[in-house]
């Protein structure tokens, strides 16, 4: 709005008397914000869906997602049905008992991926396994965001000595190398929960669910919370300094209620993005366990011990190896690339 | 703190260990009462928990294990000798490869950013971390054993035969190793006294190496600590599928024919060593980086 004045030197003091004219209406216009304001969530969505990669990634898991829970109910073949005299069968062949009965007019439908030696579907199988592969991701994430981010908000909020004897008990748990004490409790967890499932009623969902899902989940959330507690912490803090905070305690609100309503909701960008890169791992660790053998029991299969089935026909039948294989990386890769993706999206901060 | 960690860990092992019920031998042929008796006075599983919890840890002190209840004659603490040498091999060639290509990668990357040398060294570092070692090593196998028949796939006479274990083992860390260079090589490479460097007329060459890389690679360094920690665990699974008769390998074997002291003194014993292992990177970290102050 300032006309510029050729006269006036650059440095000279002298006022410019237009500066202190009163607005005029278009001026105050320009003031109003035109645009509404944009949600912390809305913003996040929106560099989201910018990122190739990460939209990508998305797709996949919504896909291997659909793979996994509801194609299942629309398959022929269950996971343990064996079919008999199709064993062994490479990828979309059919045994010679099915061939007749395709001659008597019956559809059968084909195996895509081939028989096992037992004569189950293994693309049936593939699914279940994808299926375990993932819940046991989610409920892990979801086991390890809860202890994580309670312990951590706890000692971060608090503060002095709590914090300092809680950080020490993460210190050390963190330096213990966490696979053999997982391995160790697979084995050992399975006699008292065997007994508890069999003899304590109210106790016989654990059969249901199967005592190796059970361990893995006990073991992870006795040990893999603690990077998430570091990071809870780190942030809350920062967070605990600033002034809503004053405020809410001012007004008189709880330590829980401060904790819950206010400091873990601003940390909300670190824990998504926390517990999406923690999926992988925890799918990683099951496979990890199923593939030597005292993850998921049988006859449920899981990627891992599909891949260690695999292995003793590895010269005949390598495709019973890919299968799993492909599946278990493409998993694993996606979701990275997802948590990579939501970082940068809702916590630019994080990024290195 | 770490001896505090050891002793937590041997602690938790001894009391998980009698969380089964039932005592090892009854997972053999069921024996008769009286050889049970025997065989647990043997092991002195007779004497109360609290008893056999000071008998085992004195015996820890004195680096006695005990005897494997499985290898019958042979002492646990042999075994892990054994197998441990083996290991030690593979896994320390597996290190040595990962930072060695790790760090090279990762520089060049950095030295290229946005070109496509770059975007390749990343992509392949992106699925490098995305792949399990087992489904990699598999992989392999089928790739150079079964289609092209160059390479053994199982046991461990030759160099040969050292080729996949190592390229399994260190694959993950090498793609995380460039990844790691990556940023704090573009970090390094963005700071004042690399311009400074430069504007003194210092060749290329010398700033690279004698300013970049000593400040870029520090990361590197404290990554070695979980380094070594995932090779040893991480060659559990690598060492059971090329059958390499290493620690790994044993400690696969004990878990599944519940050999407990064997379970016990590997668990221990690995432990120990990793946390040792980190300390020691601690200390060197401080070495190298004068800037960080011990305690």
């Amino acid at each position: 709005m300032k006309d510029v004045n050729k006269k006036q030197k650059p440095f000279s003091l002298h006022l410019d008397v237009s500066d202190f004219l009163p607005a005029d209406k278009e001026e105050k216009q320009s003031l109003v914000i035109m645009r509404e304001s944009v949600s912390f969530w809305r913003d996040g969505a929106r560099r989201f869906k910018k990122n190739k990669v990460a939209m990508t990634s998305l797709i996949i898991i919504i896909l291997i997602l659909i793979f996994a829970f509801i194609l299942p109910s629309f398959y022929p073949y269950s996971y343990e049905q064996q079919v008999r005299e199709s064993e062994n069968l490479a990828p979309l062949q059919y045994s010679e008992a099915e061939l007749k009965r395709m001659e008597a007019g019956e559809k059968v439908f084909p195996h895509f991926l081939g028989t096992d030696k037992l004569g189950r579907d293994i693309t049936a199988r593939l699914m279940m396994g994808s299926r375990i592969s993932l819940l046991v991701g989610l409920v892990a994430s979801v086991l390890v965001l809860i202890i994580g981010s309670l312990y951590g908000s706890i000692a971060g909020y608090f503060g002095g000595k709590v914090d300092l004897v809680m950080m020490r008990i993460v210190d050390i748990i963190y330096t213990i190398p966490d696979i053999l004490i997982i391995i160790l409790l697979m084995v050992t967890l399975k006699y008292p929960l065997q007994d508890l499932a069999n003899t304590v009623p109210g106790f016989g969902w654990i059969n249901d669910i199967g005592i190796g899902l059970i361990s893995i989940f006990i073991v992870f959330s006795l040990l893999y919370w603690v990077g998430m507690a570091r990071i809870v912490r780190g942030q809350i803090l920062s967070l605990k300094e600033q002034e809503y905070v004053t405020a809410a305690r001012a007004l008189g609100a709880s330590h829980r209620r401060i904790i819950g309503k206010h400091l873990l909701v601003n940390c909300i960008g670190p824990l998504i993005v926390t517990t999406t890169l923690q999926i992988p791992s925890a799918i990683f660790t099951e496979s990890f366990l199923s593939f030597i053998g005292i993850g998921v029991q049988a006859p449920m299969p899981s990627l891992g011990s599909m891949a260690a089935d695999a292995i003793g026909g590895i010269y005949s039948y390598p495709h019973r190896l890919f299968a799993p294989a492909i599946m278990i990386s493409l998993i694993i890769l996606s979701f990275n690339l997802l948590g990579d993706g939501l970082r940068d999206a809702f916590d630019p901060k994080l990024k290195n | 703190m770490a001896v505090f960690t050891i002793w937590l860990v041997a602690t938790i092992t001894f009391f998980l260990m009698f969380l089964v019920p039932g005592g090892p031998f009854l997972a053999e042929k069921s024996p008769s009462p009286a050889t049970l008796e025997a065989l647990n006075r043997k092991y002195g599983l007779d004497q109360p928990v609290i008893v056999q919890y000071k008998n085992y840890m004195l015996n820890l002190l004195k680096g006695d294990f005990g005897e494997s209840i499985k290898q019958r004659g042979r002492t646990v603490g042999k075994i892990i000798s054994t197998g441990f040498k083996v290991s030690a091999r593979v896994g320390g060639i597996a290190i040595l490869v990962s930072v060695l290509i790790g760090v090279p990668l990762g520089s060049i990357a950095a030295l290229n950013r946005g070109k496509w040398l770059d975007n390749l060294i990343m992509v392949g570092a992106t699925f490098g971390i995305a792949v399990p070692g087992f489904v990699l090593s598999t992989v392999l196998m089928i790739i150079f054993s079964v289609w092209l028949n160059w390479l053994p796939t199982y046991g461990l006479s030759s160099w040969r035969h050292y080729i996949m274990p190592v390229m399994a083992l260190s694959f993950y860390p090498t793609a995380y190793i460039s990844r790691l260079m990556r940023t704090s090589m573009l970090d390094v490479l963005g700071q004042d006294y690399m311009r400074t460097a430069k504007a003194k007329g210092l060749s290329q060459f010398r700033t690279l190496f004698k300013h970049a890389l000593r400040n870029a690679i520090l990361p590197v360094v404290t990554y070695l600590g979980p380094l070594i920690a995932y090779t040893l665990t991480g060659s559990i699974i690598i060492e059971k599928i090329f059958t390499v008769p290493g620690l790994g390998n044993e400690f696969i074997s004990s878990i599944t024919g519940r050999d407990y002291t064997m379970i016990m003194g590997t668990t221990i014993f690995l432990a120990t060593l990793v946390i040792i292992m980190n300390l020691l990177v601690d200390i060197a970290y401080k070495i190298i980086d004068p800037r960080i102050k011990l305690n």
